[in-house]
């Protein structure tokens, strides 16, 4: 999904940029919450592994290819103020590095892959998590779920944005429909990986897992230890002392709207899978029909582009309910942005030092034992 | 013992050329103007394309980077150059004819427009992380003022990437030694718990340098020992490129 | 603050705090120590141990009897969960951190871990120049930590490219850069060649600092360390004279800890 340089025009490209710069400074200022001096590396961990699984590109469909995007699992490990961090900087990285991705679309690319995956996947989450009962399982189903839903909402989200913006003349059906069709099976993928994954940690470092930390906290015992020969016999135990999980804190009316945008996403998500069915996407559409479909389409007149009507799904039903969803998850992923936007105060950049940087090398070095 | 640095380490290609001596900060301000610049270029204006890559071409020759290097570096651009032949056959509007075919005029350019400017800005990134260090990207970064913790997120991200590719091929070592090979979808299973095992495993030996390091006073950023500064000339040296540019661009409008 | 005025290199001053009774003052002072992780697995019971200025105690004990934990609170990365611990009578607490930090250094037991720089100078600038110190009197503690562990030939070498004996004496040179008031070492010996061994022996005597040693190599902690404490179970279940210890075989036992095939702590030492 990664948008080269002069894909989207200059407007676009600049209103994606200011989005996605508000959002990396409001997450700036609420990582401070989430990240204390043990878990900063985990932020910088998430961030290489998002890259990595970043580069697994699925082969999808016929020539085309796509990767798991690593959003929600950025937000359900990290919290998702670090996960916004994390993926601008994996994205910035990959634009730096290894050319992946344009320099001048550094602000879409942070939008779709960092905001919109981050908002939609963590968002979805924590509804989940206070919908489902409690327990492991509960977590597996809502990370499920929520990397699932968060793939084709970038998806749509870049659809919505190539409506805006695509300096190029394909009818936005197509686009929409082969996007959102391989990214509905890119999200399995994404899914399955980011359950994996979070599973795992959850196994054998709960404390690492930021989205369910209900960690329980048990009184300490102290036990007398003698000093010449051992000394088994348990003594009294002592008060709490680690201050106790609170409670789940009361539930604003937040999580209540957003439950109802993430119900339509993954309405939309559904019924735009039975749309793709019949996938009319960019590769059949030059595999199989070639220059006839060009012809066909020829006559088709541009649609404006408040009409999201999705033209290459027959019945009219769906392609109404498919734009509708699209209008929804584009709300979602930008109005949230805003709302966090407006609601704090933007920060303001403290003064930076200079510093020297550099660590790479023995960090990895060989012969590791232990 | 292992290759050091990883595959992240083998981006830089070492050297001393004026190119790679350029401090890092100039450096990521001269390959983001160019870049912008190069997008905003009219696509009608097809012989400002061919001066933008010459003058990447320079840059290369400049830096002793062979063309081979550079061109597999560029690979990476392949699905949008697939995305960018398909254009023609699906775009909409008027349509030509090009050796019998009909295909559409703003197909055409469009393809042009992707294949040209991403092409340019590929480029630029591979010559920019060809010439300069990881390390000195991040300290370039940190001059431009980018906030400390996503330089600290960064930096131990590309620690964790090394650390990852080395936690990876010891468990492939480990997976193959018992007979195992990935061939198919049957194998995702395997691949998957691979990578919860994986993330746990990059934590917890990235998770004992970062308790050395805050062992020894480390409180979020890396002390500065020497200064990096840039003369007036290195500045001079690294605006040459996008004012070249900018100069072409100009051009183009105008024309 | 007045930690500040107790930066002077070698920190020979009195401030060792109140409870030095008459004796020593005291580098290390833990008392009524307890901890457990966030998945709620306990690994202190209740630790009590001081160490005088200038002694080498070796800390022994089986796998699993919280000796990592025990050094992991001695300069605050985990924070007690019950009781207190104090370096040259400073309490470890939230905002004493940086100077804990400086007092205590702590020797990882994989090199590896410790050395991230691209070379050993730089590596061994790090923990001083994050206290603050810059220019030639940084250059001159790079060198003298290097000088004191014989590796001053080094400095521009990348870590990676020593050995491993030599990779672990630079670990040690980082933290002599910070002028600790306690040297921690974990498991010294760990995976040293038997010169490597005597080697950093050597280094390790020659140095006039309070020690610290965690080990499992019994001879290694009565060749070095005068006294020696067991760790077991979360508690410390004996402190006395190395040899006397080492010489209780019921105790030994009862603690998983066991001497090398033919070795006589008795016979060993004089």
């Amino acid at each position: 999904m990664h948008v080269p340089d002069g894909f989207l025009n200059a407007p676009v490209s600049v209103a994606t940029g200011v989005v996605a710069a508000s959002a990396v400074a409001v997450s700036l200022r609420g990582a401070r919450r989430e990240l204390n001096e043990r878990t900063a590396p985990l932020a910088g961990l998430v961030a290489a592994f998002v890259f990595a699984v970043q580069m697994l590109n699925f082969p999808v469909a016929a020539g085309t290819s796509g990767h798991l995007l690593g959003g929600t699992l950025a937000a359900v490990l990290v919290g998702p103020c670090t996960g916004v961090l994390c993926m601008a900087v994996v994205l910035l990285m990959q634009g730096l590095l290894f050319a992946d991705g344009g320099l001048t679309a550094l602000g879409t690319n942070v939008t779709l892959m960092g905001v919109v995956t981050v908002v939609v996947g963590y968002g979805l989450f924590r509804v989940l998590l206070g919908v489902l009962p409690g327990g492991r399982r509960a977590v597996s189903v809502a990370t499920f779920v929520s990397a699932l839903v968060s793939v084709p909402v970038a998806a749509i989200g870049f659809t919505g944005l190539y409506a805006l913006g695509g300096t190029e003349d394909v009818s936005l059906g197509r686009v929409f429909t082969a996007m959102v069709g391989v990214h509905l099976l890119i999200g399995i993928g994404e899914a399955v990986i980011t359950t994996v994954t979070v599973g795992a940690v959850l196994a054998v470092r709960p404390d690492l897992v930021r989205g369910a930390s209900a960690a329980v906290r048990r009184p300490l015992e102290i036990r007398g230890g003698a000093v010449p020969g051992p000394r088994p016999e348990p003594a009294e135990p002592a008060a709490p002392a680690a201050a106790p999980a609170g409670p789940a804190p009361a539930r604003s009316l937040r999580p209540v709207w957003l439950s109802g945008l993430a119900v339509a996403v993954v309405l939309a998500a559904f019924v735009s899978f039975y749309a793709s069915a019949e996938p009319d996407g960019l590769n059949r559409v030059a595999n199989d029909e070639g220059i006839s479909a060009a012809e066909r389409e020829s006559d088709v007149a541009d649609s404006p582009l408040a009409d999201y009507g999705v033209r290459d799904v027959d019945n009219e039903r769906l392609s109404t309910g498919l734009a509708g969803a699209a209008g929804v998850a584009v709300t979602l992923g930008l109005g949230s942005a805003v709302f966090f936007a407006v609601r704090r105060r933007r920060p303001t950049d403290g003064p930076t030092r200079a510093v020297q940087a550099g660590h790479e090398g023995a960090a990895a070095s060989a012969g590791g034992h232990a | 013992m292992p290759d050091h640095g990883g595959h992240a380490q083998r981006l830089y290609r070492p050297g001393d050329t004026p190119v790679h001596r350029l401090p890092a900060h100039c450096k990521l301000i001269a390959v983001f103007s160019f870049v912008l610049i190069a997008v905003a270029t009219p696509r009608e204006a097809v012989w400002a394309f061919g001066l933008y890559a010459a003058l990447l071409a320079g840059v290369a020759a400049l830096a002793r980077l062979p063309a081979g290097f550079v061109l597999r570096r560029m690979l990476i651009e392949v699905p949008f150059v697939a995305f960018a032949l398909l254009l023609p056959f699906i775009a909409e509007g008027e349509q030509v004819r090009v050796l019998g075919l009909s295909l559409s005029e703003s197909g055409l350019w469009g393809a042009w427009n992707i294949l040209a400017k991403g092409t340019l800005g590929v480029a630029a990134s591979v010559l920019l992380a060809a010439t300069t260090e990881l390390r000195a990207v991040l300290l370039g970064l940190q001059r431009l003022r980018l906030p400390p913790l996503l330089v600290q997120i960064a930096s131990f991200m590309l620690r964790y990437a090394d650390v990852i590719s080395d936690e990876l091929r010891r468990m492939r070592i480990a997976r193959e030694s018992r007979g195992f090979r990935a061939r198919g979808p049957a194998q995702w299973g395997v691949l998957a718990k691979t990578a919860g095992a994986l993330f746990i495993r990059a934590y917890e030996r990235g998770e004992r340098v970062h308790l050395a390091m805050l062992s020894r006073g480390y409180a979020g950023t890396m002390p500065v020992i020497d200064h990096l500064t840039a003369s007036r000339a290195q500045w001079a040296g690294a605006v040459a490129l996008p004012a070249a540019a900018l100069a072409v661009c100009v051009l183009g409008w105008s024309l | 603050m007045s930690t500040t005025d107790e930066r002077e290199p070698g920190g020979r001053s009195e401030d060792a705090g109140p409870r030095g009774g008459g004796q020593a003052p005291l580098s290390l002072e833990v008392a009524g120590l307890a901890f457990a992780y966030p998945d709620g697995h306990q690994a202190l019971f209740g630790v009590d141990l001081s160490v005088p200025r200038g002694e080498r105690v070796a800390l022994l004990g089986p796998n699993g009897a919280g000796k990592t934990t025990l050094v992991l609170h001695l300069n605050g990365i985990l924070t007690a969960g019950a009781g207190s611990v104090r370096v040259g009578g400073l309490p470890v607490a939230k905002d004493t951190l940086a100077e804990i930090r400086r007092r205590v250094g702590l020797v990882f037991q994989d090199p590896d871990d410790q050395l991230f720089m691209p070379t050993v100078r730089e590596d061994v600038a790090f923990g001083p120049a994050n206290a603050g110190v810059r220019g030639a009197a940084l250059e001159a503690r790079v060198t003298r930590a290097l000088e004191r562990v014989g590796m001053a030939g080094f400095a521009d070498r990348p870590p990676h490219h020593l050995s491993f004996g030599q990779r672990r004496r630079v670990a040690v040179a980082t933290v002599l850069a910070m002028d600790p008031e306690i040297l921690v070492l974990d498991e010294p010996s760990a995976n040293l060649d038997p010169a490597a061994r005597r080697e950093l022996a050597e280094i390790l005597l020659s140095l006039d600092l309070t020690v610290l040693m965690v080990t499992h190599d019994l001879p290694y902690a009565l060749e070095l360390c005068p006294r020696s404490v067991i760790l077991s179970e979360g508690v410390i279940a004996a402190d006395g004279p190395t040899a006397e210890l080492l010489a209780d075989e019921d105790l030994l036992r009862r603690h998983r800890l066991e001497l090398p095939f033919g070795f006589d702590p008795r016979a060993a030492r004089r």
